[in-house]
């Protein structure tokens, strides 16, 4: 996993609330064996004028003009703006592979649904949640942004915002450590617990 | 200290605290074609194996042909789902995974599976990559769904890093009118609270209500714990929980079932048991429901009339009614029981059991679909729900009313499979999710009952028993 340190780009501004992960990457797409490949179909319906399907050549299909993340200002843009509960819908993880892929780094928006959240961390990627007067800022503001994890701040030309992780989790994202590997430092404590565990629950 | 039924699942299987998270020990994986295969491929890329073999069983379900299967796998006509199938039948030989495959009987979706088979028992940790996975807390298990990096992670340490959720308690009490089901209980509670109501929370669904209901029924309730915003949502077990999983093919027999019994048993709030939050629901309020809208949240009773955006002094809201109005094609205040349907749906994870398919052949007896309909679907959960309907006569109840019987798989409940609708068509679905495009491009899902589907079928728009 890559290394989440400090980011600094412009932000592409998704004014919705509510944006299900059927919308991030719609299900046609899922059918993949693969966890990769998925950025040029992220947001598809409301990206491309067309029926999207799998196979397609993205790059001649035609563009919805006003949809944010076709709009010239905004592209190379690894930092998405949303409003409440985004990414609800599915457990799939196709939705932040989509995003990852597409090149976006972080998320800020008032709330996240729960899975779609953890599924952020696990793949690089970071939520971040502010308050509705702050997303209204963010949403105005239209510069740069710096995001630094270690600092836990987002910055503007004028404003510092703090912002909230777990730290274990930013612990992980900063060293780019991969969950696995971790988890099976413990190998012989799961072990033990296994024993006792069956014993008590045999019928397991 | 007293505790909740979600407190004491979780701290039975906690094998590690740290600060903000624990290692949870995982008693059952269930797999399926379509949130796997990137972590099979993880974990041949690690070189890893999986901890405990015979913590796993998988089944296809989301990408199965509803119609002819005589030709096995190799005869499934999308490419796409065939790879995604053979690649689950590829990666459970080379690992060693339990699989019940495509043409067992057996087969259906994960979800109705798993209880069905006693893979599901109360008391155990269990997770799918699926988020309804949550349907089978309904018989006192800790169940959620987890994405595939974490599908990977269980199959590797046999464990999930989890941090605790806080409690919401769900309570109804009452005796359900006549012809409301469980799916109308868990509509009437999404429009309640909201799709964003039960975030953070792990629910548990009280009362007398609840506890009148079928296992089945409480299948459907947890089933949309997701749908209310929560990971997991449980009843606690009593009789019925212990009936339901007698017998079972993977539940214990003989010493060891008494033993699991006593366990069991236990499996319920204390008295005095700390919730974050309560909510308390009358049953005689609930109605039939239908959802007119793009989210769970938007639904009105049967005889209810769609909202207006202009009535709605919360602008956030109201603009996210426009938007639900404007893609589903319909008016703010007219009747829901006048809008005309193109298609029904009978099935999913959360209403493809024995007891749904009864209820709506009961409905459809001796009746004909309307001729306004173009398509309507009835898809039983597994191979072996299939048998019992057919056993009791009720395929042919379907079919003599002019719907299609099929073989078991998730459907049209999601436009993934060859079961889908075509752009600008209305589906009156007992299915969870009427996200826009969810049973195809440009199409409309509107979330009903069982009986609800069926009645609507033969009245050829949205309609209450008759
Ligand atoms: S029936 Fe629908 S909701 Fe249930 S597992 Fe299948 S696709 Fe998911």
């Amino acid at each position: 996993m890559e290394k989440f340190t400090k980011i600094s780009s412009i932000a592409a501004p998704l004014d919705r609330a509510n944006i299900d992960t059927d919308a991030i990457i719609p299900k046609q797409f899922l059918k993949s064996i693969k966890r990769s490949g998925f950025g040029p179909n992220l947001f598809d319906e409301w990206r491309y004028e067309d029926h999207g399907e799998v196979g397609m050549d993205n790059s001649k299909r035609p563009l919805k003009k006003d949809f944010v993340l076709n709009q010239e200002q905004y592209q190379g843009a690894q930092i998405l703006l949303a409003r409440e509960n985004f990414g609800c819908g599915s457990s799939r993880e196709h939705a932040p592979w989509a995003l990852e892929d597409y090149g976006f780094k972080a998320i800020i928006a008032p709330s996240f649904a729960d899975i779609f959240y953890n599924n952020c961390f696990k793949n690089g990627l970071l939520p971040i949640v502010q308050s509705n007067e702050v997303m209204d800022e963010l949403f105005a503001f239209k510069g740069e942004i710096t995001i630094d994890l270690a600092t836990q701040t987002i910055r503007t030309d004028s404003q510092t915002y703090d912002f909230e992780v777990d730290q274990e989790r930013k612990r992980r994202l900063i060293n780019g450590l991969d969950d696995i590997g971790l988890t099976l430092q413990y190998a012989d404590e799961i072990k033990a617990f296994e024993v006792q565990y069956f014993k008590t629950y045999s019928w397991i | 200290m007293p505790q909740t039924l979600y407190d004491k699942l979780m701290s039975a299987h906690i094998v590690r605290e740290e600060a903000t998270t624990s290692l949870i020990y995982i008693d059952r994986q269930l797999i399926h074609e379509v949130t796997s295969p990137q972590a099979f491929e993880g974990l041949e890329l690690a070189g890893r194996t999986p901890w405990r073999l015979d913590a796993s069983i998988a089944v296809p379900d989301h990408n199965v042909p509803t119609t002819d299967r005589s030709s096995g796998v190799s005869g499934i006509e999308d490419p796409i789902s065939k790879l995604q199938i053979e690649t689950l039948d590829k990666n459970c030989k080379a690992f060693g995974i339990n699989e019940i495959q495509m043409n067992d009987i057996r087969q259906g979706i994960v979800h109705v599976v798993g209880p069905e088979q006693g893979a599901t028992l109360p008391g155990m940790s269990i997770v799918c990559g699926d988020s309804h996975t949550s349907t089978h807390g309904a018989l006192g298990a800790l169940a959620f769904g987890i994405g595939t990096s974490e599908v990977e992670h269980v199959l590797a340490t046999g464990c999930l890093w989890q941090s605790k959720s806080k409690n919401l308690k769900i309570e109804v009490n009452g005796k359900l009118n006549e012809l409301v089901s469980a799916k109308d209980v868990a509509l009437y509670i999404i429009g309640q609270i909201g799709t964003a109501g039960g975030t953070g929370f792990a629910i548990e669904f009280t009362g007398t209500t609840i506890q009148d209901l079928s296992i089945e029924g409480r299948m459907t309730l947890c089933n949309m714990s997701i749908e209310a915003g929560a990971r997991v949502g449980m009843v606690a077990v009593d009789d019925k929980t212990i009936e339901y999983v007698k017998g079972r093919p993977m539940a214990p027999t003989g010493e060891q079932w008494d033993k699991a019994v006593t366990y069991w048993e236990t499996l319920h709030s204390d008295e005095g048991a700390h919730f974050d939050q309560t909510i308390s629901l009358d049953a005689k309020n609930i109605k039939p429901q239908v959802t007119w809208g793009t989210s769970p949240e938007m639904v009105v009773a049967i005889d209810g009339v769609i909202p207006d955006p202009d009535k709605e002094s919360d602008p956030v809201k109201a603009e996210s009614i426009k938007n639900a109005l404007n893609y589903i094609h319909l008016k703010a205040n007219t009747p829901i029981n006048t809008v005309v349907i193109d298609k029904v749906f009978i099935g999913s994870c959360t209403n493809s059991r024995i007891e749904d398919l009864r209820i709506a052949a009961s409905v459809v007896k001796g009746k004909r679909v309307a001729n306004n309909i173009k398509l309507a679907l009835v898809v039983p959960g597994s191979g072996l729900i299939k048998q019992q309907a057919e056993a009791e006569g009720l395929d042919k109840i379907f079919t003599d009313a002019g719907f299609e019987w099929r073989q078991p798989g998730c459907s049209m409940c999601l436009a993934m499979n060859a079961d889908k609708l075509e752009p600008g068509e209305r589906c009156a679905s007992t299915s969870n999710r009427n996200f826009e495009g969810r049973q195809g491009q440009g199409s409309f899902t509107h979330l009903v009952s069982p009986a609800i589907a069926a009645s609507s079928a033969i009245a050829g728009h949205f309609s209450e028993v008759k």
